[in-house]
Formats: C-alpha cells, structure tokens, sequence
C-alpha cells in the first residue's frame, strides 16, 4: 500500500436516515457500484480524503524512484541498468498519472509537491529504508512491488474513475516489476555463497517494513470505515497483509531462503500463514520522520526541486516571450 | 574495426552511465522520465556497439566483459562524454553538443561498406534523431529564456566547449577506417556541425566560444580524472564479485 496514513475527515459513517438527498444519491451510486467521475458531486470528506489517498500514492511513486535510483550506476550489467533504469522511469510515470488524476479533484501539482517538501504530505514508509545491496533491488521489486500490487489490483475497483483507471494501468507495470525483482532473487539465491548472503540479507531488512506497507492493524485502524463504504479502499489492511503473506512465503521456500519471521507457519486449517506482527512501534517512528532515510529522502527531493528552479524558470521566460512575440 | 567499434560503444555507455546518474534528482518529474528514458536509448546502443566489438576481436568478451571489466585507459569514449554532470544546464549542454555530433556520425555510418556497422547505425541514429531535437529544443528554450537560464547556459557552453574538437579531429585509426569503406573522416562532418550548431545558437541567444583548443585524448585512451571514478562506481560488483553470474 502506498498510502498508509490516510485520516479520514468524516466522523463517522452516516446512516442513511442521517444523509442529506444529494450523500444518499452519490451513497447508492457507490453501492451500485457506478464509478464518480470528476463532474459528478461528491462529499467534501470523499474529495479530501482522495486527494490525500492519491498524492500520497502519487509521492510514494515519486520518493520510490530514490532507493532504486541507488544502484542504477552500480547496476552489474548492461541488461540489470537497462531494466532497472525502465522501471524506475516507470515510477516516475506513475507519479505524473496520480498527480493527474489528484489534479481532478481540483488540486494543483505545484500545490501537492509543496506539501511532500516541506514535510506535510506522507508517502510510504517503506521508502524510507536504505537500499545497502544489489539483492536488494530484487527485494524491492518482490516485495515492495508485491506488496503494493496486492493493494493497487484491489483499488482498480475504487469508486473514483481517474484513480481506478490510473490503477489499471500501473498494475500491469507493477507485475513487470515484481516479476524482474523476483528474477534477481531467483539468480542471486542460486548463486555464489557470497550472492545468497546478499539475497538473505535484503529479505531480511525488507520483510518487515514490507509488512508495514499494509498499514496498522484494522483494530488500529481507526479511518477505515469511512473510505471504506466510499470504496476509496476496498481492502482492510489485515486483508491485505495476509494476502501478500500467503502468497510470498512459498516464494521464499522456492528460492531456498529463510523465512525471518521463525513464527510464520501455514495453518492447515485455514489454508492461511500465521505470522509475527510487524514492530509496530518502529512504524509509528518511521511515520513521524525517524526512519533511517526520512532526512536523505526529503533532502534530495527538496534539492532536486531547487537546483531546478531556473530551469522551471527559464522555461517558463521562454513561453511568456513566445505569447507576446505572437501578440 | 575493434577500436573504431570501442569508440563508438563507449561514448554511449560513458554518457548513458552519467545522464542516469540524475536519475531521481531531475528539476521536474517529466525530465526524470526523459532523462531515464535517453539513459536507457544510450545503453541499449552500448550493448550493439560493444556486442559486435567482442565479437569482431573474437576472445570471447562480451558486452558485459567489455563494460566492466577494462580499466580507464582501454576506453575510447570522447572526453567530453566523461565530464560530470555539474548542474542540469551542463547537462543538457553536453547532451546537445554530442547528440549534434552523434545523429551525424550515425547518419553517414548507415551508409558504411560494413552491414553490421550500418545495421547497428540504422537502429541508433532513429533514437539519435528524437535526442537531437529534444536537446535542441531545451537549449533554444533555455539560452532564450529567463537572465539566469541564459547565464547558465552560456556557461556550460563555454566550459564544455574545449571539448567539442576532439569529435573531428582524425587519427591513424580514422584514416584506416575511411579507406576501408567502414567509417568516413570525422573532419568530414565539421561544416555539418557548425552549421546546425551556429543555427541552434541563434534561436537560443547564446555566443559560440572564438578559441579554437581542444582537449584531446579520450579516443587514444588518455582520460581526465574523472573516468576512473566513474569505472570505480560502474565496475564495482563486477570487480569485487568477479565469479559471481548477475
């Protein structure tokens, strides 16, 4: 999930005794399952509550391109640079999808950047830890990617067309970067002794925090509620988490690695993996700005984003001479 | 052949290696995508050009070997592919200054006696084409642009301009290639270039350099600094994990 944080602005979810005429109709129309379109009439809480779900996807995407970023020029060969530098240009590309589909809501990109620089807007924890071996770029695409398709296949489903329409689209790149993540896994635990320690490693850093994508636990999760009758989320973070459990813990088996959690086993019962919570306090922190990377990341990006000011500038100097030349 | 292929092939992982180096760290998210984009172009035709070297010197490197596994002085890439990225103006100036040279040099290399030389050449020069009117563009764009934009670029003119002669400048190699049908002179394409060059400045407001020096050495192996730390970088796991299959 690559939009943990999300409050909810309602208070509560209304009955439909409690709704005015115009909540009941747009209510029934979610209920039926008919996609909002950005003309339609929405709710207050449904637009802020979007525009924060998808900026901070749309951040997510942004920052995300850092720690992959790490390793393009220490990429091991020419065709692991070639598909690490596509993937992450496809990030890139996500990113100016969701900042599209937040600018229907009637928002400004400029406006969205403003808020992830200056520290206000959110986006994924996970991007917030270090990127420290080539195996770890197999790990992302696996794990992270993974993870986030679990959510992001479910959210093509969200009742906002932009945002649902967006997410089609990112799904199908998302499975070619999980697939060309778990290949790098599948060469580096097959490999020199020296490789599998890399793999091991990676998977045992990431586990966690891929875990934490997902968000709180529901009892925690105290915003849910509301986005979800909106259908913004269609999928409750435990839902989601024991999904990507379930289906990741047999890739490790494959790759012959270990699983870090030594509680994970696979209920007979249920068809279901148990596993250990997340450190949950360590989330919380990472949320607050105490990650090992918050600082690095917001750094680069508001460097990025000054250094680049003339650029914006010149560009802009360019077009304003352009429409009075042809005045 | 060999050389005259290493040359070619590296100029493009040099210059592929640095323009992704931005990756990430772009003024806006669309030069993020572009910039990844011709990163990409530029080590996909590294891996043609590099390919048919390893196999017109038959010892069995590959692309891959050719890339990470020689040592500074075996590179044969232009200097001014090497120098650093500094700002986003050096970067876009440096680009425009090759891509002028490259979709030239791609050009007259389609119509090589060699097939395998204007075959890669065909492919690269339709990719070449798209950057040298990308680059064109932003120069134009930025030389008349804001005061700053211009200063900029005017800048990165000047500093990089020590090392556009050496892209026309012919040796023994050279010779040997245009007598064998494979390459022409690289002096041949100079009129070529001033003239899309100087048209390019007009429209940007920007003043081409009056020195006529250049740095020379790239294409005989002798490098600036700045290459080894860049080889140190790039070879990293192919040197530290030299059994290791990626």
């Amino acid at each position: 999930m690559y939009a943990q944080e999300v409050k909810s602005t309602g208070k509560g979810i209304k009955t439909h005794e409690e709704m005015s005429a115009e909540e009941r109709d747009f209510q029934v129309r979610i209920d039926a399952g008919e996609k909002i379109e950005p003309k339609d009439w929405m709710p207050d809480g449904y637009r802020k509550n979007l525009v924060r779900q998808i900026s901070q996807h749309g951040h997510s995407e942004v920052v995300g391109q850092l720690p992959e970023g790490n390793w393009i020029t220490r990429a091991p060969t020419l065709e692991r640079k070639a598909i690490l530098l596509a993937k992450v240009q496809d990030e890139a590309g996500h990113g100016l999808y969701l900042y599209s589909a937040a600018e229907t809501l009637g928002v400004s990109r400029a406006d969205l950047i403003d808020d992830l620089l200056s520290g206000k807007a959110k986006y994924s924890s996970i991007f917030n830890y270090p990127t420290l071996n080539w195996a770890d770029m197999g790990a992302v695409g696996w794990l992270v990617d993974g993870a986030a398709i679990v959510n992001q296949v479910a959210l093509q489903r969200t009742s906002y067309g932009p945002y649902s329409r967006a997410m089609v689209r990112i799904c199908k790149e998302e499975s070619f970067h999980a697939r060309q993540g778990f290949d790098i896994m599948m060469k580096m635990s097959s490999g020199t002794a020296a490789q599998k320690a890399m793999a091991q490693d990676a998977l045992n850093r990431l586990w966690w925090p891929a875990l934490m994508m997902f968000g709180p636990t529901d009892a925690d999760s105290v915003h849910s509620a509301q986005s979800m009758a909106w259908k913004i989320k269609v999928m409750t973070n435990d839902e989601g988490r024991q999904k990507f459990v379930d289906q990741t813990i047999p890739q490790i088996e494959y790759l012959g690695l270990e699983v870090p959690d030594s509680a994970a086993k696979l209920n007979p019962k249920t068809g279901h993996y148990e596993f250990s919570d997340p450190d949950w306090a360590e989330f919380f922190e990472v949320l607050k700005g105490n990650g090992p990377c918050n600082v690095d990341r917001l750094r680069a990006r508001n460097k990025a984003h000054d250094d680049g000011a003339w650029f914006r500038d010149g560009l802009m100097a360019h077009t304003k001479k352009q429409q009075i030349a042809a005045e | 052949m060999f050389e005259f292929l290493l040359r070619m092939g590296d100029n493009t992982l040099v210059l592929g290696h640095r323009v992704s180096e931005w990756c990430g760290h772009a003024p806006v998210l669309e030069e993020d995508i572009a910039l990844a984009n011709i990163a990409l172009d530029m080590i996909g035709q590294t891996r043609l050009w590099l390919g048919l070297a390893g196999e017109v010197e038959g010892q069995g490197r590959d692309a891959d070997a050719l890339a990470f596994r020689r040592d500074a002085w075996d590179f044969r890439n232009l200097l001014l592919v090497e120098r650093p990225n500094r700002d986003f103006g050096h970067t876009l100036m440096r680009q425009f200054l090759f891509d002028l040279w490259h979709h030239e040099r791609l050009s007259d290399l389609c119509l090589s006696e060699d097939d395998r030389v204007a075959g890669i050449a065909a492919k690269c020069v339709k990719e070449a084409d798209y950057h040298l009117e990308r680059s064109k563009d932003l120069i134009i764009r930025l030389g008349d642009g804001s005061a700053e934009s211009h200063r900029k670029m005017q800048d990165a003119l000047d500093a990089l301009w020590p090392y556009v002669g050496e892209m026309f400048s012919d040796d023994t190699l050279d010779i040997e290639m245009n007598e064998a049908g494979i390459a022409p002179l690289p002096s041949s394409q100079r009129p070529r270039f001033d003239k899309a060059l100087s048209a390019t400045l007009a429209l940007a407001t920007l003043i081409r350099p009056e020195s006529n020096f250049a740095q020379m050495g790239g294409r005989s192996g002798t490098h600036t600094e700045d290459l080894g730390h860049m080889l140190a970088t790039m070879q990293f796991l192919q040197r530290a994990y030299p059994d290791a299959r990626w």
